[in-house]
């Protein structure tokens, strides 16, 4: 049974409970006990109309629980009264819910935990597990999220730039358990994408396609990171490029730039050239120059300042090194690697050691130890 | 069964036979480290006798209550403080000896020269639930 499949009708059929007047909290129960039940019966039995078949079901399973629970007598006589379907612009509801799992009344780690369960149709347990917490507490997680949000009107249009960053979060997570966080990620991106026609949706699911095109060449067999211009560049996938770049042309050609096509951009441009040192730096300087245009986030100058190395030369990226917040994570690490690649492999071994200490995580720790013995051990000879 | 913590320090410990600063090891040392602390984990997997490993960074700050409407006090952060955790590994093991031994091993992973480290590990009992029978 393709479970994608299953789970891409998620969101059109709780959009059509909560359009039959049931509130938002009791029919995601239904749905997710509706795809409890599909996973369970498809593979013998495999409906003609998948969709009606967990619409059904989980409005069922809403009946059920509705009549089961006395203290919701009132809605009992809703279903006494059951409405009649009606036309139900599935494409619309898709948006509407992704609107309301990223309101901006939700905390960042709650719309995430929201998304994936209502619109990705992640099981809590699934989503507990790439998240590295107990059960418990997403479950937790998830049904406070659900109580903030259910009093919310479900047909109010939202920004997109809320959904965008919740999409950009899952996405950045990468890879924990049996869920693929980065593939769920371009998932629910391109579903966005065909529900609204927006030039950042399409940047932001380039920007993620051309990043998970060199994910194999990312690690080494022993786990270990594999900085850009090391990746063995015909390990990356080409199809994903390919597509990353088409979306994102058709999306600059509108000439409504953003924060996530800019980014695309860079990433294209590292995508395009067959060997690292054939990198168009040039370019990429002044899509970062766009970039800082765009945004205020100081992390932009910092990459700058390393494309300024690679373009102009090591003391240029320096100079522009110095511009920036020296409290910025990383910072130590680029200022590591400008000072190796300005031949001074005494200072660039101590603040590579400096940054393994500052690292925000193991892999990145463990690289940058290993560039300090790399050039320790160089300064040996 | 029984859970206990090997416990990891940056400082505070006694010193050990082989130590080295990581950065001044050659990066072929520093891989077969990092492999063989991937493979001990792997086995314990194996074994069914792994629960839990993390690291910590090295930097962290102090915090207490301040009083009813004022923000908590932190100090730090610290980097010098004498005691300083690098990480931990929770195993559950039939019995004491057998946890003793395994941190016998994860104490001889490799370091500068492929050489073993033999760090001082700290090794920890949880204190369990009451058992259910007790007369």
């Amino acid at each position: 049974m393709d479970e994608t499949l299953l789970r891409s009708l998620t969101p059109s059929v709780l959009g059509i409970l909560v359009r039959r007047g049931i509130d938002f909290a009791a029919a995601e129960d239904a749905v997710q006990d509706a795809l409890v039940e599909a996973v369970r019966v498809w593979p013998a039995d495999p409906p003609r109309d998948p969709k009606g078949w967990l619409t059904a079901v989980a409005w069922r399973r809403f009946l059920d629980a509705a009549r089961a629970d006395t203290a919701r007598r009132r809605r009992e006589d809703l279903v006494d009264e059951e409405p009649a379907p009606g036309p139900a612009p599935a494409v619309d509801d898709t948006l509407q819910l992704y609107f309301l799992c990223a309101h901006p009344s939700l905390t960042p780690s709650s719309a995430v935990a929201l998304t994936l369960r209502a619109v990705g149709g992640l099981t809590t347990r699934q989503i507990a597990h790439a998240y590295l917490v107990p059960e418990a507490t997403m479950a937790q997680r998830i049904s406070r999220a659900k109580r903030t949000v259910s009093g919310l009107r479900f047909d109010r249009p939202g920004d997109v730039a809320t959904v965008l960053r919740v999409l950009y979060l899952v996405f950045n997570e990468g890879y924990s358990g049996d869920v693929d966080l980065a593939a769920e990620a371009i998932r629910l991106t391109r579903q966005l994408a065909a529900a609204i026609d927006h030039p950042e949706v399409a940047g932001l699911l380039a920007l993620m396609l051309l990043h998970h095109a060199r994910r194999a060449a990312r690690t080494a067999p022993g786990g270990s990171l594999v900085p850009l211009a090391e990746q063995d560049r015909g390990r990356w996938d080409t199809r994903s490029i390919a597509e990353g770049v088409e979306i994102l042309q058709a999306a600059l050609a509108r000439d409504q730039l953003g924060e996530f096509q800019a980014q695309a951009a860079i990433a294209a441009l590292h995508a395009d050239a067959p060997t690292a040192a054939e990198t168009d730096w040039v370019q990429i300087v002044e899509w970062y120059d766009e970039l800082a245009r765009l945004t205020a986030n100081p992390v932009v100058r910092l990459n700058r300042a390393v494309a300024v190395g690679e373009a102009d030369g090591p003391r240029a990226g320096l100079t522009a090194l110095a511009a920036v917040d020296d409290a910025l994570p990383r910072y130590t690490a680029v200022a590591a690697y400008l000072h190796e690649r300005d031949g001074d492999l005494a200072t660039a071994a101590r603040l590579y050691a400096e940054a393994a200490q500052q690292a925000l995580n193991l892999a990145e720790r463990d690289h940058l130890t290993r560039q300090a013995a790399r050039l320790n051990a160089l300064r040996r000879r | 069964m029984a859970k206990y913590l090997l416990l990891k320090h940056y400082r505070g410990g006694p010193a050990g036979v082989n130590d080295v600063p990581m950065d001044q090891w050659t990066p072929a040392e520093i891989s077969a480290h990092m492999q063989y602390m991937r493979d001990f984990a792997a086995r314990l997997e194996g074994t069914g006798e792994f629960v839990d490993a993390q690291a910590l960074a090295p930097e962290g700050a102090w915090v207490r209550y301040d009083g009813e409407g004022r923000p908590p006090v932190t100090d730090g952060p610290f980097a010098e403080t004498k005691d300083l955790i690098a990480g931990w590994m929770v195993i559950d093991v039939d019995s004491y000896d057998r946890a003793v031994e395994l941190a016998g091993e994860l104490s001889a992973a490799p370091g500068a020269g492929g050489k073993p480290i033999h760090e001082w590990l700290e090794l920890r009992p949880f204190l369990s639930e009451p058992p259910t029978i007790t007369e």
